[in-house]
């Protein structure tokens, strides 16, 4: 239990230490970085290396953002197994809503309970 | 005087980046938020009757929970001003990035300003992501 937690604490800093690198040295936008990071995700989902890494790493591959890509290809192809080719389309927010749900509902709730800082 | 582009003046200006230090708190940060997380899935492990394969689910909104507090007391963009990437790329940054452009524009309204608005930042990510999965995932199909 406590090593599961190292595992993660080690791989989920290495993630963002290359998305740190990818800002300073190759100077690109803090918003491309995570854009690049989500693809890498889903390609790493779509060869089937996304899985086994969140076997060994846990929430260090579940938290940072190219989970977001793994859910997005993993939830598309569930889907596409039983529905065929539309079942893409259908699937695709199957696994991320629970992080595109929440962070609606709490983006509401925390405009309603926080003012803005100037 | 030689020409100078706009890139190397640019280039003249622009601030030392303090590569290892940068790296270092983005390791540290970065890494702390996903043990955070990992604790926060042994907790759901454990105490409820989630499975490795659901348990991302509640991982992810509590962390998402915590983000919006963190970002409503303004706690959020100070520890992101140290720790760089470590706070954007863990799921939190995305919370983040919704979370504060909702509170920023609260008093342009809840329709046109929170509404309209919350996805500004995030909204690349989203975008790249269900394109690029959607490509993939039709590939695969077709190839299975």
């Amino acid at each position: 239990m406590v090593i599961s937690v190292f595992v993660a604490f080690v791989v989920g800093g290495l993630i963002c230490t290359i998305g740190q690198l990818i800002i300073d040295v190759f100077k690109q936008t803090p918003a491309f970085m995570l854009s690049l990071f989500v693809v890498i995700g889903s390609v790493l989902d779509g060869i089937g290396l996304y899985e086994p890494f969140i076997d060994f790493a846990g929430a260090g591959a579940t938290v940072p953002i190219t989970s977001f890509g793994n859910g997005l290809v993993h939830g598309a192809l569930k889907e596409a197994e039983q529905s065929g080719l539309i079942g893409v389309v259908i699937g695709m927010f199957q696994l991320t809503s629970a992080g595109i749900t929440s962070a609606i509902v709490f983006g509401v709730i925390g405009a309603l309970l926080f003012k803005p800082r100037s | 005087m030689k020409t100078d582009t706009i890139k190397t003046i640019a280039k003249k200006h622009d601030p030392k980046r303090p590569l290892a230090k940068n790296c270092l708190m983005s390791f540290i940060f970065g890494g702390s938020l996903c043990a955070l997380g990992q604790m926060i899935s042994l907790f759901y492990l454990y105490f409820f009757d989630f499975s490795e394969e659901t348990v991302g689910d509640p991982t992810v909104a509590t962390l998402i929970i915590l983000t919006m507090f963190l970002t409503g007391w303004g706690v959020y963009d100070k520890i992101a001003q140290v720790a760089g990437a470590g706070t954007m790329v863990p799921v939190t940054g995305f919370g983040n990035a919704v979370i504060s452009s909702a509170i920023e524009h609260r008093n342009e309204g809840f329709v046109l300003g929170v509404g309209s608005n919350m996805f500004k930042l995030a909204g690349s990510v989203i975008v790249s992501g269900v394109f690029s999965s959607f490509v993939i995932a039709i590939i695969k199909t077709l190839l299975a």
